[in-house]
């Protein structure tokens, strides 16, 4: 695969300015600092983010709240992250709060090419107003649509020389599910091996466009 | 002696029974897991991405990959397992989840809850409250009986928006421990720091006492 393994600089070339990207990370666990960094180097911005949530001030996500390279954001939780909820406050940054586990099946739905499912989650709140309400079986449900993305940069603890990708302990989170859902996967990595065993591989090679070299 | 916040800590430990899988809020909820009865093991199950039992690192086992849903470095003990965030809320819509314990800012006679904003003071997001509330077959709220400045929590009707309709089931107080039931409130428990009279005038609603309590008091 070795046209795979990149530079940060080269492999943020497809994200431009407008796109909408994916960040992996709860809490900045499991996030791509280096391609963080990156962004801010390159002077990427108003981008569309989606995420779990925008980090700590300083720390991954938080990082481009700080730099104001973000636009929107569509993430469950910005409570940890002062700086993003004055943002949000003074209308310098649109915002879209959805339950987490809704943002997580949006991105699944996305990835997998289902047109959008049914959850019970929100209803009776502010979370479904404008969507379609429908019953099955007795219950309601919300219908919610897919996510996608034009870039999603992930953070992965090995790459093999094909490509293909694990996650240790809670750095997974979102990680996983969003190198499903783009157009281009750009993943972060601790080390590179020569080859993962096939049973422990969790991303195939196949969702991944370029990797890069992090630290943990 | 318990603190208020350690007795309801307590109260919501006693409800746990072996072997179910409980998801612990961040604040008084977090606390339950150190009061767990003698002999009762459960799974916690922690929403960025474990489920077992785990201990807080030391200092030299810090990992930046490990920590639980409050984004505290832990340490997992045997027998847990980690996921990513799609299983994670599988765990927690689909059935799988015994118990969640979380705080509240209000919640009403209906079994509503308010715990995620407070409109153009506080908007952190509801994280993954709204489907923890909505996907756990039992969901406990443990929070103080009043607000700091004394007002009532325990509501006729939730002023604050919903983090979910009708899902609360019991709530535990350093005062009471209250049933939502279909008739409305039930005081099933007062604590030994308080006497009934106490719980009525902290409460916002009429609460309906229970038969055995009668007798008791």
């Amino acid at each position: 695969m070795g046209t795979k393994k990149t530079t940060v600089k080269d492999a943020l070339k497809p994200l431009k300015d407008g796109m909408t990207v994916m960040i992996g990370g709860f809490l900045g666990v499991g996030t791509p600092e280096s391609l963080i960094d990156g962004i801010i180097e390159a002077g990427i911005k108003d981008l569309t983010l989606i995420a779990n949530d925008t980090s700590f001030p300083g720390k991954g996500i938080g990082k481009l709240i700080e730099h104001r390279r973000l636009k929107m954001i569509i993430v469950s939780h910005t409570g940890t992250n002062h700086e993003t909820q004055r943002q949000i406050a003074d209308g310098e940054i649109l915002a879209r709060l959805t339950p987490q586990g809704t943002l997580v099946e949006q991105i699944r739905a996305g990835g997998a090419g289902l047109g959008g499912f049914l959850t019970p989650v929100g209803i009776g709140t502010v979370v479904e107003e404008g969507k379609e309400k429908i019953m099955v079986k007795g219950r309601e449900y919300l219908l919610e649509l897919p996510l996608r993305a034009d870039v999603a940069l992930i953070k992965a603890y090995q790459a093999d020389s094909y490509g293909n990708l694990r996650y240790r302990a809670t750095a997974k989170n979102f990680n996983p599910v969003m190198a499903t859902a783009a157009e281009i996967v750009i993943a972060e990595v601790e080390e590179f091996v020569d080859e993962i065993p096939p049973d422990l591989v969790e991303t195939p090679a196949l969702f991944v466009d370029y990797i890069v070299k992090g630290e943990r | 002696m318990l603190t208020g916040k350690e007795y309801i800590a307590w109260r919501v430990a006693q409800e746990l029974k072996e072997g179910m899988v409980v998801n612990l809020g961040i604040g008084i909820p977090t606390k339950v897991a150190d009061f767990l009865p003698e002999g009762v093991e459960v799974i916690f199950h922690s929403e960025n991405g474990f489920a077992g039992k785990s201990r807080k690192a030391l200092p030299q086992e810090i990992d930046p990959d490990l920590t639980n849903a409050g984004a505290e470095p832990v340490v997992l003990l045997p027998g847990a397992a980690t996921f990513d965030s799609v299983l994670s809320f599988t765990i927690v819509r689909g059935g799988h989840l015994d118990v969640t314990v979380l705080g509240a800012l209000e919640v009403d006679v209906q079994g509503n809850l308010a715990n995620w904003m407070i409109p153009g003071k506080k908007v952190p997001g509801m994280g993954g409250a709204m489907d923890l509330v909505c996907g756990a077959k039992k969901v406990i709220v443990a929070m103080e009986h009043t607000t700091k400045e004394g007002a009532p929590k325990i509501l006729e009707r939730c002023t604050l928006p919903l983090t979910a309709k009708g899902e609360v089931d019991l709530i535990v107080t350093e005062l009471a421990v209250i049933e939502v039931t279909p008739e409305g409130l039930k005081l099933i428990e007062i604590s030994p720091y308080t006497h009934l009279d106490e719980v009525i005038a902290k409460t916002g609603t009429k609460l309906i006492i229970d038969e055995r309590l009668k007798k008791a008091v």
